[in-house]
């Protein structure tokens, strides 16, 4: 009922998307409202410049730290997980992480599985997936809910329904829930999301939820929320299937508060979440609930090869706190379904390649004006704006020597873009050539074509001056003699 | 070779820099304390009820003699008819004295009553291991006497806190209560009643947890306002 299959759209048509969302007024004032909202409660919670510099500094430092000792800290975590009574998988493909969920779902013969909140399901495309096998997949998240609900993908990781309005929401609630009826009030919109979703929380055999962050030292699961329904997922239903990417882990507990704390201000401008829901373990024997069954499903999905370079590495430093999309001046104007891929905005443009290959993303690293604004505002210190370009640069061109091929590496490559720089490389390079070339350019002015492709989309045409640079200072200097 | 073995070998097969030193976030946090006078007890009540009310949690200072009696008014006030509690718990004597109505353990596997728990229970009772003056945060840890869904699903959780175990930070709290050498199989940091703001951005409690949240905070006679 609830797990229609959703649209999924080509990262490739990225500019056609983006250009249709940027004549969308309703979009646009939706998205300015809710990023400037966003921007003023960040900014409310870094008074201090300075203080917030040492604290991402630190941040930086932890991410670092446990990504260069990742292989062993995951080895830990799942040691200890298991010795807690957690059943750990690997995945190396979305593909592989179905399969598993949903092996685990049908050995439990389970027609419904609520969900809390989770990114690498999305990236995975599970609902997918466990629609074509009969298992309902029910997003909890009130905005996945909703966004799920009219058949759509979140907008935004932390804000999923960002772009609709109470009235839409109303409509669709209206249309889709039985017994509901039209109101502009958001309390008794809530109020019917609740209701729903709690008849599923105490039905459901299966739970589903993402990770923040797992602690190697403890084998504990932490889960960040504000709803409840996490809670719910990881408690209420017998079994609980945690999904995640390798590189949330983290080796100490005591790593946990400055990353937790930097995590939320960045994303909503809250001090804290409502709730911090640490699992490390199923139900032991004398507890009256929780799941009794507790599964880890670790997923590759392309960070390995993020992790093989390390400049590129430091994309899985990004604990999805959503800051860099809030501040992007791209993102404001489009949105989140432009990008047409799970993660929108710069954080998307980074990571995307690694998990869907160049070849159908290698537009989305020139969705920036490389303003610097993801960069500055990231908790983790990602240099967002450096990979943009690192990345634009792999799709033009073959991998630099020593250095493995990315997925689907060069595939922005133009025999016309390299003719054109060979030839501007020729002329700069030889002096007799470029002067002629100039004499040339600046004789022949009139016969500027008025319509320049992209550049007259919104631009004057490019004409070259009546005379050029070396000539004027040369009429220059005989006037002063 | 499996997905395990493949993924841990491309993992060891990337080249490392050096290997940064461990993060020492204790004294980070001892860098960032310094200059800024230590808190009190009275500092860290005072904090920690403006951070709570902040986040719409109720905060009513109770003595270790009368919270029982509170707790009877504020259930009367609220029209609670059922006030789930851990019948194991270490006040559960103390409820039943009070002669709260609607008494109801959490005395048998949450499989056989799940309805009567979603559908028929206004309220639950925990207890905290601790409290977060900084970010006014409940430290909540289930266990066999007060099970996990006991602060989640009745409408009202209210939580008995004592003033003694009020810590500056999550950090401090973790630090001197010793997580790291065991925790428990879920463990929670609870900051207000469940809300969300997925609605264009307006915030609405009561979202799938508790609509309230009240803190009965343990503090001495003179600390009553």
């Amino acid at each position: 009922m609830n797990a229609q299959p959703m649209k999924f759209v080509p990262a490739s048509e990225f500019k056609q998307r983006a250009a249709v969302a940027v004549a969308d007024q309703h979009l646009r004032k939706s998205f300015r409202g809710a990023m400037d909202f966003l921007i003023t409660k960040r900014a409310a919670q870094f008074p201090d410049a300075a203080a917030l510099e040492s604290q991402r500094l630190l941040a930086e430092h932890i991410r670092k730290y446990s990504l260069a000792r990742l292989p062993e800290l995951l080895e830990q975590l799942e040691r200890k997980l298991t010795d807690n009574g957690v059943k750990v998988h690997w995945a190396e493909t979305a593909e592989e992480a179905c399969a598993i969920i949903i092996g685990i779902a049908q050995s439990h013969s389970t027609k419904l599985m609520v969900k809390g909140k989770s990114m690498v399901s999305e990236e995975v495309e599970l609902n997918h997936a466990m629609a074509d096998v009969g298992i309902d997949a029910l997003e909890s998240d009130m905005g996945e809910y909703i966004v799920q609900l009219d058949g759509e993908k979140p907008s935004h990781i932390i804000m999923p329904a960002i772009h609709k309005t109470k009235e839409q929401i109303s409509r669709l609630f209206a249309d889709k829930v039985p017994g509901a009826r039209y109101t502009d009030s958001v309390d008794e919109l809530i109020g019917i999301g609740r209701a729903v979703l709690r008849e599923k929380f105490m039905s459901a055999e299966v739970g589903m939820s993402g990770v923040n962050f797992a602690v190697a030292e403890t084998g504990t699961l932490c889960l960040v929320e504000n709803e409840g329904n996490g809670r719910m997922c990881t408690t209420v239903p017998n079994v609980h299937i945690a999904i995640t990417g390798i590189e949330k882990v983290v080796e100490k507990l005591e790593h946990v508060p400055p990353l937790f704390g930097l995590l939320t201000r960045s994303a909503t401008g809250q001090a804290i979440t409502t709730y911090l829901n640490m699992i490390s373990g199923p139900r032991r024997p004398g507890e009256k609930d929780g799941p009794r069954e507790l599964h880890l499903v670790l997923v590759d999905n392309g960070r390995t090869q993020a992790y093989a370079d390390q400049q590129l590495r430091s994309t899985l430093q990004c604990i999805r706190c959503g800051a860099c999309m809030n501040h992007c001046p791209v993102y404001t104007r489009i949105g989140g379904h432009a990008y047409g891929t799970t993660y929108p905005g710069p954080i998307g443009e980074i990571i995307s390649p690694h998990m869907l290959g160049l070849a159908a993303t290698h537009v989305l690293p020139t969705a920036s004006s490389l303003c610097g604004a993801c960069g500055e505002v990231c908790p983790v210190r990602i240099p967002i704006p450096e990979l943009l370009v690192r990345l634009r640069e792999e799709a033009q061109h073959d991998a630099r020597p020593g250095h493995a091929p990315l997925l689907g590496q060069g595939a922005a490559k133009s025999r016309l873009v390299d003719a054109v720089w060979a030839g501007w490389a020729a002329l700069y390079t030889r002096p007799a050539l470029y002067r002629a070339f100039g004499w040339l350019a600046t004789r022949l002015r009139v016969l500027t074509p008025p319509f320049q492709g992209g550049w007259t989309v919104s631009r004057t045409p490019m004409k070259p001056a009546a005379r050029t640079l070396h000539e004027r200072m040369a009429a220059r200097k005989s006037r002063w003699q | 070779m499996s997905a395990r073995q493949n993924i841990l070998r491309r993992l060891r097969e990337a080249p490392q820099g050096p290997l940064p030193l461990p993060p020492d976030v204790g004294a980070f946090h001892a860098a960032q304390a310094a200059g800024t006078a230590a808190s009190t007890r009275h500092s860290r009540i005072e904090l920690f009820c403006e951070k709570m009310a902040f986040w719409h949690g109720e905060v009513v200072r109770v003595t270790r003699a009368n919270w029982p009696q509170t707790l009877r008014e504020l259930c009367a006030a609220k029209g609670v008819r059922s006030l789930l509690y851990g019948e194991q718990s270490a006040h559960a004597a103390a409820l039943a004295a009070a002669g709260i109505t609607g008494l109801k353990p959490y005395d048998r596997p949450v499989d056989e009553w799940k309805k009567e728990l979603f559908e028929d229970t206004d309220a639950g009772l925990t207890s905290t291991r601790g409290g977060i003056a900084e970010t006014g945060t409940l430290i909540v840890w289930p266990d066999v006497a007060e099970p996990r869904l006991l602060s989640l699903v009745p409408p009202i959780h209210f939580a008995l806190l004592d003033a003694d175990q009020l810590y500056d930070s999550f950090l401090d709290a973790l630090r001197e209560q010793r997580w790291s050498e065991g925790m428990p199989t879920n463990a929670l940091l609870v900051s207000g009643p469940s809300k969300t703001a997925d609605i264009q951005v307006t915030l609405a409690y009561g979202a799938h947890g508790p609509k309230e949240l009240v803190v009965l905070l343990l503090v001495n006679e003179e600390e009553l306002v």
